[in-house]
């Protein structure tokens, strides 16, 4: 569980001098559920190709178990692709889609026989052996492509937005069996997506990406609650961020207020992020709070309320489990580790504020899995 | 189902130029002179059972060939880039651009025993060769003119394979061999088929190549027929049979071909 199995060194990838990749290092270890978490246009997808041997990095190292592997082809490479769209041979059914990779390996027909048929009971698909792919939907397609890969018992299994299809209640399903599948068979994951909720719902390491450089690497937990900087912050969940100043260990002020937190490390009157998690913070009536602030939207989720409440003209979202009405005058109390404080980045001032409320959390909740190469994506429609 | 108009135009353009003239000739290949129903027509073919012979294994050979040099021709075309493919695409079809029988003139006068083939292996001191009036030349002429129609086929259907089935394999470890193998060659099949049968049925119709090229020597099927109409032994009713058995052949062949590519999406037949 602990030994490094892929390690990216310094690698840089450019399209036509626009560069993808800018200096990405990062190490994979062996049996672990790594995801590879950002927006369209990040470079993870490219990170997953120079992986699977479909991309050659401009400069940098690829090592596979310590060996430099960057100009192996993609069939000499102990990895296989579950691909976006799946890629099912089409003039194939189901059975020999799977049995793909054995036949090419030259296993006996009585072997491959029975691996197609456990692999069809380990992705639930026994009894459609003979079907043809096109007659799948969409959440078999998926399974199909998941068992041709695993049934090749690769070390790694590189997975590009699988989930992306599907519909929110089958994604749901398959992030589990995923989870599950990759607990069992002991196979390092390298999963990309777009999706916070799914990075953070399976994976053991997320590396967070954007611009082609890696943001922040660490378990889900660490991501939530330490952010690194504002982009990290606002991509993973929903944050307020606001423009704060470290008198000293423990104490940030913002909006003129001094408040206890639990960071320290900072220069004396260093300008730093201010993180505060929607979800932190308590509200009370008026008289009782901190900061006090008028009540100007809110939204029914389910679970709770997304209340927008105007501070001096910077708008916070709160996510409360009572009602308040648009107008009220509320208050609201925050103790230290409701604060996370960040070092100042480029992303300062970008994220984190709920002014413009409705088009930015539409946008976070939006999953555009377009991607890379949005030209398919259209011809499926 | 919604609108019946839009239909009308084919309807009667089928009518026209497909129904009627096929009607016409089933009319003549059961009658004979005097407009009575026969069945003499057919009962005399076998006569000609040579030249049914003749003419399936003459189109079988000029369609094999042009497979064997169209396939790797667009396949490793379909790699270029496209400009390349562009400017390549214009060459196949400049022949195109000029008449068939002055096309097919050309080559008769490049293969004669005095033509311009031989006049150059006359100067290397290779004695001239008998090359006209052969099976050999009306082959050439057959794959000569309808080599870009195998051509075009398969370009498209390789030009537009996705490229991520060929990745789907390469990560499944199948190397540029295996994947040609089990990849590529099948899931271009549809254009190899329809290549396949617009090769093969002008071949097999075709009087003009043979004429010129084949001189006597290979008669075929087209000539046959031309003859029943045109030449001298006038008999259109005898024409109409042969020419409805030669149908025979072609749809016989078409449904071979079809079976061959049963599973693939349908074959582009034109």
């Amino acid at each position: 569980m602990s030994k490094e199995l892929i390690r990216l060194h310094d690698l840089c990838m450019a399209f036509d001098d626009e560069l993808v990749l800018d200096h990405l290092n990062l190490y994979i270890k062996d049996s672990e559920f790594l995801t590879l978490l950002g927006p369209s246009g990040c470079g993870k997808t490219t990170t997953l190709r120079i992986i699977g041997g479909f991309a050659t990095p401009t400069s940098g190292d690829v090592t596979f178990d310590g060996v430099r592997i960057n100009d192996v082809p993609p069939h000499k490479r102990q990895i296989n692709t579950v691909f976006q769209k799946y890629a099912l041979f089409p003039h194939l059914d189901v059975f020999e889609n799977i049995a793909f990779g054995l036949r090419i390996a030259k296993v006996s027909e009585k072997e491959i026989k029975e691996r197609v048929m456990e692999m069809l009971s380990v992705v639930s698909l026994k009894g459609f052996e003979h079907r043809r792919v096109d007659q799948l939907s969409g959440g078999q397609q998926q399974r199909v492509a998941i068992a041709r890969a695993l049934i090749n018992q690769p070390k790694v299994l590189l997975l590009d937005e699988p989930l992306g299809a599907l519909d929110l209640r089958l994604r749901k399903d398959m992030q589990n069996e995923l989870k599950s599948i990759q607990q069992q068979t002991g196979i390092t994951f390298i999963y990309v997506t777009h999706d916070q909720e799914e990075a953070l719902t399976m994976s053991d390491t997320v590396v967070v990406m954007d611009k082609g450089r890696i943001q922040q690497v660490g378990t889900p937990e660490d991501i939530y609650n330490e952010p690194k900087n504002a982009f990290v912050a606002d991509f993973i969940g929903e944050s307020n961020i606001l423009n704060g100043i470290m008198h000293q260990d423990y104490v940030v002020e913002f909006f003129n207020r001094k408040f206890k937190c639990l960071d320290k490390g900072f220069a004396s009157m260093e300008p730093v992020d201010v993180v505060i998690r929607p979800e932190d913070i308590e509200i009370v009536p008026a008289d009782k709070g901190r900061l006090v602030g008028t009540v100007t939207s809110v939204t029914f989720k389910g679970v709770h309320y997304d209340t927008i409440v105007d501070f001096k003209g910077y708008k916070w979202l709160i996510q409360t489990t009572d009602y308040h009405e648009v107008g009220e005058v509320i208050g609201i109390i925050l103790n230290p580790d409701d604060i996370h404080i960040m070092k100042k980045s480029e992303y300062s001032g970008l994220f984190g504020d709920y002014s413009s409320y409705s088009a930015e959390y539409d946008e976070i909740n939006d999953p555009d899995f377009a991607e890379e190469d949005e030209e398919d994506a259209e011809d499926e429609n | 189902m919604k609108t019946k108009t839009p239909a009308i135009p084919y309807v009667v353009w089928m009518a026209i130029f497909v129904v009627i003239p096929l009607f016409l000739i089933v009319v003549f290949a059961f009658t004979n002179f005097d407009g009575h129903f026969t069945l003499e027509n057919f009962s005399n073919i076998d006569v000609f059972l040579q030249v049914f012979g003749n003419s399936l294994w003459l189109a079988f050979i000029a369609t094999v060939i042009c497979l064997l040099i169209a396939y790797p021709f667009a396949y490793l075309l379909a790699q270029e880039g496209p400009v390349f493919r562009k400017i390549a695409m214009l060459f196949i079809m400049l022949p195109m651009w000029m008449n068939f029988l002055l096309r097919t003139y050309a080559w008769m006068s490049i293969l004669e025993n005095n033509g311009f083939l031989n006049q150059f292996l006359g100067l290397l001191g290779i004695g001239p060769v008998h090359l006209i009036n052969t099976d050999a030349a009306v082959v050439l002429g057959m794959v000569y003119n309808f080599l870009p129609f195998m051509i075009l086929p398969i370009f498209s259907v390789i030009e537009k394979l996705d490229n991520r089935y060929i990745e789907a394999a390469q990560d499944l470890g199948a190397n540029r061999r295996e994947t040609f193998r089990r990849v590529v060659f099948p899931l271009s099949l549809p254009g190899v088929l329809s290549g396949v049968m617009m090769v093969f049925i002008p071949s097999i119709s075709t009087f003009a190549i043979s004429k010129l090229l084949g001189g006597g020597m290979s008669f075929l099927l087209g000539d046959l027929i031309e003859m029943q109409f045109l030449g001298s032994a006038y008999n259109p009713h005898l024409g109409s049979a042969i020419s409805l058995m030669m149908l025979l052949l072609v749809v016989i062949a078409m449904l071979i071909m079809n079976r061959f590519g049963e599973g693939e999406e349908g074959a582009v037949i034109m």
